[in-house]
């Protein structure tokens, strides 16, 4: 626990000597750990607690005599244990208020004796004591940051000589050892979810809160100030000597319902203080409530009245039409086109600047407030970040204003209405949190790498790429035109590309090329974005500068290869949770189920007109299919009227649309409705008939989805009658391609629960090529491996084909394993074997009651249950046996 | 015009310029007659003069860059004498219009060519790209800027690198990216000045 208490534990005062530890969530948590450990120890190792400490340890305690009972000798003031040392010295002794234990006996008894501080005895105790191991085992123990030998020493020595004293201190040293990891590990657990808050960030979110507050019934807070007008150059309002603390800020903040709320920011979070000293202009900086991530965090766990208006205000961010920014640009391109010499204005650049830089802050919060902390980082740092942040603005600055004028013209219009959208992003970002957690399927979420920017040798690219930027900022559609496509020259599938369109800002300026009239710009802007949102970081950059919501509007756009361009740029951009609820909130959803809204679908013989229809529904659906993994988008789909058009597509014989469509379907099937809705609008038969293509993916997708539906009876009879059972016992063959096994085991296992399946599965010979795959999978095909053998085990031939073809020890064997799906199967599965004295034979031979008898342990109560069960035939033919 | 000279005239026109049927060449004459009336050149009698062809392309389909425009001119006046006669005004519309992207990129490579040499040269590029960028004053020579655009633009087209841009070479890079075709300046209809409201307006015949 030294290397804990050293490094992770939060001390008040850096530096030797008696700092004390500060009541922290995380401290506490050290302590209770150390404290069970500490009063556990003397029954989970009765030896070792006699062991006779080094040194006593020495600390002045709370504990009056009175509580000491059976065992002690009380006299007056003194206390002490009957038990003594070799020595003849106490092993407890309580002088006054001064406490000396000295062994693991003791200080566990002392513990469960003091039931209602133990924690502040053990605070006082290793308060005292900095490094107990020292004190316990002696000072070659002492804890060394780096690499510690100690344990080899410790090793060699008992080698050397037979001491049982040796043994017994390597004992201890290793349990101590361990209690140290378990305290380490459970620390960074802590730390990593800890958020570190910055001046910015404050900044940022007490401007939002402000747009919602003033006087009324709807605003969120009556007000909120800072109780200082004047700010550090490094952002911080508090004074100095409490930045020092990692203080920022102090807020005053009168919520509806409640008295004034002082609370204090600091970089570990948000907490409520002592409040205004009266008459003084000071504050009572002392911490009086827990510490809350964030201002919204705190004042949703003060005030009722500002959770219930901000649920309001949810609704209206949403509904707020963005077209404005039209009307204003379209007034700006005209300015241009007339080619008027504007006058160069200095009071508009300043305005100019000033929004563009509070932007910046806004997008560069957004992404500091994802780092996770590690409180032993200086605190300086928030202020260093913020300098490097002005450092890039005023670059950023330098090197526009020459280009300033056009800027006006494309940046301007886009940019100075994004600031609020940009907050109101952030806004919605925290209600997703709150409303989505409990719905939204989390399996493909991915997370951005963030990459470490080296000030290592910038590549050649960026120079090329930056040169062409300059045209697309400054110059008319033509020249833009000629730099977007020799943009694309550069190879944009290589991330040093990728990174350097975002780096030199030019990712901004073809977001804002969307969002002008011109259909060629945009065109070119997309044919770009396509190409480098298959970047993660790209992705999560283009839905932080408010990219969907232009795309979403271009799905409007009268011009199919723009739309077409648009839907499959959202397609790659759609792939993370934030995006996706982006996209269904301005309404892209519907826009992209109209996109596979033809008027004419055959299957045969396409005229070009037809082919375009085809395109433009292959794109949408490459979309709704990135969209389809949200459950609030399968039903925003299904609402849009989605289903019928997925149907009527699924006819299609073209794989290039039917991937798309099969892939949301399939991801659609964990809906009941949709499960029924693939029944009854005969969606099974198409399916089946797809599962004999030649693409894998497009079979893979088929068996997939016939895997989710096939948990209703007439969904397996009706795969049943379009003879889909024959296509998938021939896929079992195609065992390279662990993605389509795991599909076609998967729709095999749910087909076979049905007994007349499982005779045509008998005729296509299932079982043995079942039998044949039980060896060298991944777990994720074994579990539907062996459920459709349990499966199949509904009739006695296959029991004893599985015996014959040799099953039953890899089945026997597999009940080793961990995974509780698997096992759950796997239990069925021997069970059901188990029912043929003769399988029984082998499963005896092989141990196999034993190991099922252990599975009874096992903490699913599913496996449990199914473990149960296969015991009962064991049970029974073992009498048959004697 | 007599209804019999119409007539034959619909009849040749309807032949020549495929992508219009019957009745849209004999309101396209009519058009044609309208914007006669407007011309009061000496040429009357053929057709009408260049001033008259301007401004019907500025105001309908909303093209400013005085060079272009000439050129575009210049390519629907076939015969080279310095107005457009009923015929050249039909056939020229039928690709302005609705020409075949072979057509289009045929009629965009004449108007950039503007010495009529067979090649668009570099000196033609910087002429057609000289407004092409906003001034920037800090810059100490604004051509500069152009100059590079230039090169970035052969760069990308000139595939035969020979500093110049052969038929062969626009066909091919326009081919490869349809956004080239109007590489050097609009030269024809823009979908966004769609005016469906304004009656009898040019632009309307555009799909």
């Amino acid at each position: 626990m030294g290397a804990a208490l050293a490094r992770a534990a939060q001390w008040t005062a850096a530096g030797s000597g008696t700092g004390t530890l500060e009541i922290t969530p995380l401290n506490e948590s050290l302590l209770n750990q150390i404290v069970k450990f500490a009063e556990d120890f003397s029954t989970r190792h009765p030896q070792e607690a006699a062991f006779v400490f080094r040194e006593p340890l020495e600390w002045k305690t709370q504990l009056g005599c009175s509580a000491f009972g059976e065992g002690y000798e009380i006299d007056e003031a003194t206390v002490q244990s009957e038990a003594k040392g070799e020595d003849g010295q106490p092993l407890l002794l309580l002088t006054a208020s001064n406490i000396k234990v000295r062994n693991f006996d003791q200080l566990s008894h002392l513990l469960q004796i003091n039931v209602d501080k133990k924690l502040k005895e053990a605070q006082a105790c290793l308060e005292a004591n900095r490094d107990p191991i020292v004190k316990i085992l002696g000072p070659e123990y002492g804890t060394v940051e780096g690499e510690d030998t100690s344990m080899l020493r410790l090793l060699e020595k008992m080698k050397e000589d037979d001491d049982p004293q040796t043994e017994m201190k390597m004992k201890i040293a290793i349990l101590l050892h361990q209690l140290d990891m378990q305290l380490l590990n459970s620390s960074l657990k802590h730390i990593s979810q800890d958020v570190r808050l910055n001046p910015a960030a404050v900044n940022n979110e007490v401007n939002l809160l402000k747009n919602f507050s003033g006087k009324g019934e709807d605003t969120v807070l009556e007000s909120l100030e800072y109780t200082s007008d004047y700010t550090f150059s490094n952002g911080c309002r508090a004074p100095p000597w409490r930045q020092v603390h990692g203080e920022i800020c102090y807020l005053i903040i009168k919520p509806h319902d409640t008295d004034p709320l002082c609370i204090t920011c600091s970089t570990a979070g948000v907490f409520l203080n002592g409040g205004e000293i009266k008459g003084k202009d000071e504050i009572d900086y002392e911490r009086k409530s827990d510490v809350y991530k964030d201002i919204v965090t705190f004042l949703r766990e003060r005030s009722p009245k500002f959770v219930e208006n901000m649920a309001k205000q949810e609704f209206t961010f949403f509904k707020e039409p963005t077209y404005e920014k039209n009307d204003q640009h379209v007034e700006v391109v005209a300015k241009v086109s007339g080619q008027s010499p504007d006058l160069d204005d200095y009071s508009e650049k300043n305005e100019y600047e000033k929004k563009k830089s509070s932007a910046e802050k806004s997008r560069s919060t957004g992404k500091k407030i994802l780092e996770p902390s590690m409180k032993w980082k200086n605190i300086g740092l928030s202020a260093a970040h913020s300098d490097k942040a002005a450092r890039e603005k005023e670059q950023q600055r330098k090197s526009t204003v020459p280009g300033k004028k056009k800027k006006r013209s494309s940046g301007i219009s886009s940019e100075s209405v994004k600031i609020q959208p940009a907050l109101k992003c952030k806004m919605s970002d925290m209600f997703e949190e709150v409303s989505e957690s409990s719905s939204e399927t989390d399996e493909d979420e991915e997370q951005p790498v963030r990459h470490q920017e080296g000030s290592t040798d910038l590549p050649s690219e960026y120079w090329g790429i930056q040169k062409l930027a300059k045209y697309l900022r400054g110059g008319n559609p033509t020249a833009t035109v000629i730099a977007l496509c020799a943009m694309r020259d550069f190879n944009l599938a290589q991330e040093t590309c990728q990174l350097a369109i975002r780096d030199i800002g030019c990712l901004e300026v073809l977001i804002n090329l969307l969002d002008t009239e011109e259909i060629k710009c945009q065109i070119g802007s997309l044919k770009i974005l396509k190409e480098i949102s298959q970047n993660i970081l790209i992705r999560h950059a283009i839905v932080d500068l408010e990219g969907l919501q232009i795309m979403v509007k271009i799905l409007d756009s009268p011009d199919t290869d723009l739309k077409c361009l648009a839907a499959e740029t959202i397609a790659n951009v759609a792939r993370f949770k934030r995006a996706r609820s982006t996209v269904r909130h301005y309404g892209g959803i519907k826009r992209l189920v109209g996109l596979l809204d033809c008027t004419s679908v055959r299957s045969t013989a396409l005229i070009p007109y037809q082919a375009k229809d085809t395109e433009k529904a292959r794109c949408g659906a490459l979309a709704l299919w990135s969209c389809s993994k949200s459950t609030k988008n399968k039903e925003a789909i299904r609402k849009a009227g989605g289903i019928p058009l997925l149907a009527k597509w699924l006819k299609s014989s073209h794989v290039d649309i039917l991937t798309p469509v099969v892939g949301i379907l399939q991801e659609c099937a964990s809906e009941p409705s949709y499960r029924l809705a693939i029944r009854t609008e005969g969606m099974i038969e198409n399916l089946v008939k797809n599962l004999s293509s030649e693409h894998e993916e497009l079979q893979m997708h088929c068996a997939s989805a016939i895997f989710k539906c096939a948990e209703d009876k007439e969904t397996r009879d009706l795969v049943r009658q379009h003879g889909g059972l024959q296509p998938l016992s021939v896929l079992l063959n195609n065992s390279e391609n662990k993605k389509l096994l795991a599909a076609v085991t998967g729709a095999i296992w749910k087909c076979a629960i049905s007994a007349e399946n499982v005779s045509k599965f008998h005729e296509y010979k299932v079982t043995e090529a079942l039998v044949g795959l039980l060896t060298d999978q991944p777990e994720e095909v074994l579990v539907n491996i062996v459920g459709a053998l349990g499966e199949c085990c509904q009739e006695p031939v296959n029991r004893s084909i599985i015996r014959k073809c040799g099953g039953i020890p890899p089945l026997v064997k597999l009940l080793t394993g961990t995974n509780q799906a698997l096992l759950v199967n796997v239990t069925k599965a021997v069970g059901a074997c188990a029912t043929e004295p003769e399988n029984m034979m082998i499963i005896d031979r092989l141990d196999g009651v034993r190991l099922l008898w252990s599975l009874l342990k096992n903490p699913n109560a599913d496996v449990q249950a199914n473990a149960a069960w296969a015991i009962c035939p064991c049970i029974e033919n073992a009498k048959v046996r004697k | 015009m007599s209804k019999k000279r119409l007539q034959q005239l619909v009849e040749s026109l309807s032949r020549s310029a495929k992508h219009f049927n019957r009745g849209e060449v004999e309101c396209l004459i009519r058009l044609f007659d309208t914007l006669m009336s407007a011309s009061h050149s000496r040429f009357a009698a053929v057709g009408f003069d260049r001033n008259v062809f301007l401004d019907t392309l500025h105001r309908d389909f909303g093209m400013t860059d005085d060079v272009l425009m000439d050129r575009v001119f210049r390519t629907f006046d076939r015969g080279n004498d310095n107005c457009i006669s009923v015929v050249e005004w039909v056939e020229g519309l039928s690709v302005f219009l609705r020409g075949t992207l072979e057509e289009r990129i045929k009629y965009c490579f004449e108007v950039y060519d503007l010495n009529g040499d067979g090649y668009i040269s570099r000196e033609e590029m910087f002429q057609m790209l000289k407004n092409s960028l906003l001034k920037q004053p800090s810059e100490e020579d604004p051509d500069e800027g152009i100059k590079d655009l230039v090169d970035i633009a052969l760069k990308k087209m000139d595939h035969d690198h020979d500093g110049k841009l052969s038929f062969a070479d626009f066909e091919e890079a326009v081919k490869n990216e349809n956004l080239l075709l109007e590489a050097f300046g609009p030269c024809l209809p823009d979908v966004k000045v769609h005016q469906p409201s304004v009656k009898k307006n040019i632009s309307s015949y555009y799909f």
